[in-house]
């Protein structure tokens, strides 16, 4: 095996020679001429991380699914694909939900943020980021961007939580390592409330 | 690229307005499938277990949003989230035992997308049925839960009609013990139906749980000031404090006068396959005190007439035990 063929850059290759052949779907909507007009475009501008992206996306494509392999944003995870899990936490216009249960076109008008687009210009981690670092949160780091959007949901609305008002909000997240006080320490010191 | 995706196609609208989405819903009818938060809809066509050849989403209908004061109480959009709902001071402050409800639903993701329309509507959660196994309730004639070997544990006690399976919703009871009006809309204009006969049994409909038929909405949800400020009670027991559906709960709003209950009334979920007034409490309670001697006095009162399966006989003193903590004033 090639050695500089890493899984993530296979990923990204099969994502980019994708892209070309995803526009030929565009040629299929016109079956299903009885239906009702005024159907959803599948072109769309979404919003991520603070850009703009140009997207081909299915009627019934999920967020999760579009992240991932049509944008190349590999930090939301699939784990359940069920909204059981969590993994796929990413935030729309600042509230946390599950990427793998939302259509992409609910959220065409929203501002989405992944993982990706937390860190600073200069490479600064968020201190949601430096704060699970510090406190080794992640054990086998699977759920851990899931993790870090519930926590960035939570403080930008509670900046300041209880341990317990915590609890609550990652209590959509399941860590199957059982790190969950390891993060609950990493949100009270990204929130300032443990040095 | 769909093989990394397992929703099947289909086709997506959006309408904004009301009659719009009535419209594309009569066309589609029972091909279409309603939207709001959509928590209980992508799990059924992920697993094909149901399908449908267009999904509305509701959610840009602005008429259907927010939480407004009315002559008589309040009227809840049905595009309101169960998050919006924990949140919103009237409710907080008026009717917060719909609030403690809606903030035990799943988890805070889920809660952050899915409304109160869609807690209500939400199907049933027998896992055979889930399955897409061809059961009553899925339009065969077995029941793969009421058997001998069948995994019933969390399945009715009550008023089983070959299907056994529960309502799964939080909301649902305390909507039935605030004496809440739903509001629904088709082309033929609009009906107000009490919550109480919103949600619909197997003996009268196997394969509905309420009265919503193809081409309706729901689109909001009313809620009269008769119990405002009244003594609530509220607790739902779960395996699990998030995600978990209910093993039972229990609501109930109490009107005391001088610590006598001059009224009440106590609705249990997850006991039956819609949310269950207990009555027989409610007319036992009437003029006694909302105190210990009063919840001793009930005894099994509650569950007197239950008929179990094979492994759910444990919600029988779990559900009167919880009408004990209702009367007593404390957990």
């Amino acid at each position: 095996m090639n050695p500089k063929l890493t899984r993530r850059r296979f990923i990204k290759g099969v994502i980019a020679s994708s892209a070309a052949a995803a526009s030929t779907s565009l040629w299929y909507s016109a079956i299903g001429a009885d239906r009702p007009a005024g159907a959803v475009e599948r072109l769309l501008s979404l919003n991520v991380n603070g850009q703009t992206r140009r997207v081909d996306v299915a009627p019934q494509e999920t967020l999760a699914h579009t992240l991932r392999y049509k944008l190349g944003l590999t930090g939301t995870k699939l784990g359940c694909n069920r909204g059981e899990c969590g993994a796929c936490t990413v935030l729309a216009d600042d509230v946390n939900i599950y990427a793998c249960s939302t259509l992409t076109h609910e959220v065409s008008n929203k501002a989405v943020m992944t993982v990706e687009g937390l860190r600073a210009a200069d490479g600064t981690l968020h201190p949601v980021q430096a704060a699970f670092v510090q406190e080794l949160s992640p054990a086998c780091g699977f759920c851990t961007s899931g993790q870090v959007m519930s926590a960035v949901a939570l403080l930008k609305s509670n900046p300041r939580p209880t341990r317990e008002e915590a609890r609550q909000a990652m209590s959509g997240n399941l860590c199957r390592c059982g790190a969950y006080d390891h993060y609950l320490n990493g949100v009270m010191r990204a929130s300032g409330q443990l040095s | 690229m769909s093989s990394h995706d397992v929703m099947p196609e289909m086709s997506l609208y959006q309408p904004v307005r009301v009659e719009d989405a009535i419209g594309i819903a009569n066309q589609f009818a029972d091909r279409g499938w309603l939207v709001g938060g959509g928590q209980d809809t992508y799990g059924w066509l992920k697993d094909r277990a149901k399908s449908a050849d267009a999904l509305i989403d509701l959610k840009g209908i602005e008429s259907m949003r927010g939480v407004k004061e009315t002559a008589d109480g309040i009227e809840i959009g049905a595009l309101v989230t169960l998050t919006e709902i924990t949140k919103d001071p009237i409710i907080a402050q008026r009717y917060p035992l719909l609030a403690q409800a809606a903030g035990r639903v799943a988890s805070p993701q889920i809660r952050n997308v899915g409304t109160i329309a869609g807690n209500v509507s939400q199907d049933v959660r027998c896992w055979y049925y889930r399955r897409g196994l061809n059961c009553y309730r899925a339009g065969g004639n077995l029941c793969y839960a009421d058997t001998p070997e069948g995994m019933n544990r969390e399945h009715a006690i009550f008023n089983a009609s070959r299907c056994v399976a529960v309502t799964p919703s939080d909301t649902g009871p305390a909507l039935v013990a605030l004496e809440a009006q739903m509001v629904i809309n088709n082309a033929s204009g609009q009906r107000v139906v009490s919550a109480e006969e919103f949600f619909v049994g197997p003996n009268l409909d196997i394969q509905n749980t309420t009265v919503l038929r193809p081409g309706d909405i729901l689109t909001a949800v009313r809620i009269p000031s008769k119990w405002a400020n009244a003594q609530f009670y509220f607790e739902k027991v779960a395996d699990r404090n998030a995600w978990d559906f209910a093993l039972v709960s229990l609501s109930a709003v109490m009107r005391v006068n001088n610590g006598v209950i001059e009224d009440s009334r106590i609705v249990a979920g997850a006991v039956q396959a819609t949310p269950r007034r207990l009555t027989e409490v409610e007319q036992a309670v009437r003029g006694k005190a909302r105190n210990d001697s009063t919840a001793d006095s009930i005894g099994d009162l509650a569950s007197r007439t239950a008929n179990p399966l094979n492994y759910n006989h444990f919600k029988m003193p779990l559900m009167d035990n919880l009408v004990k903590r209702a009367l007593r004033g404390q957990a």
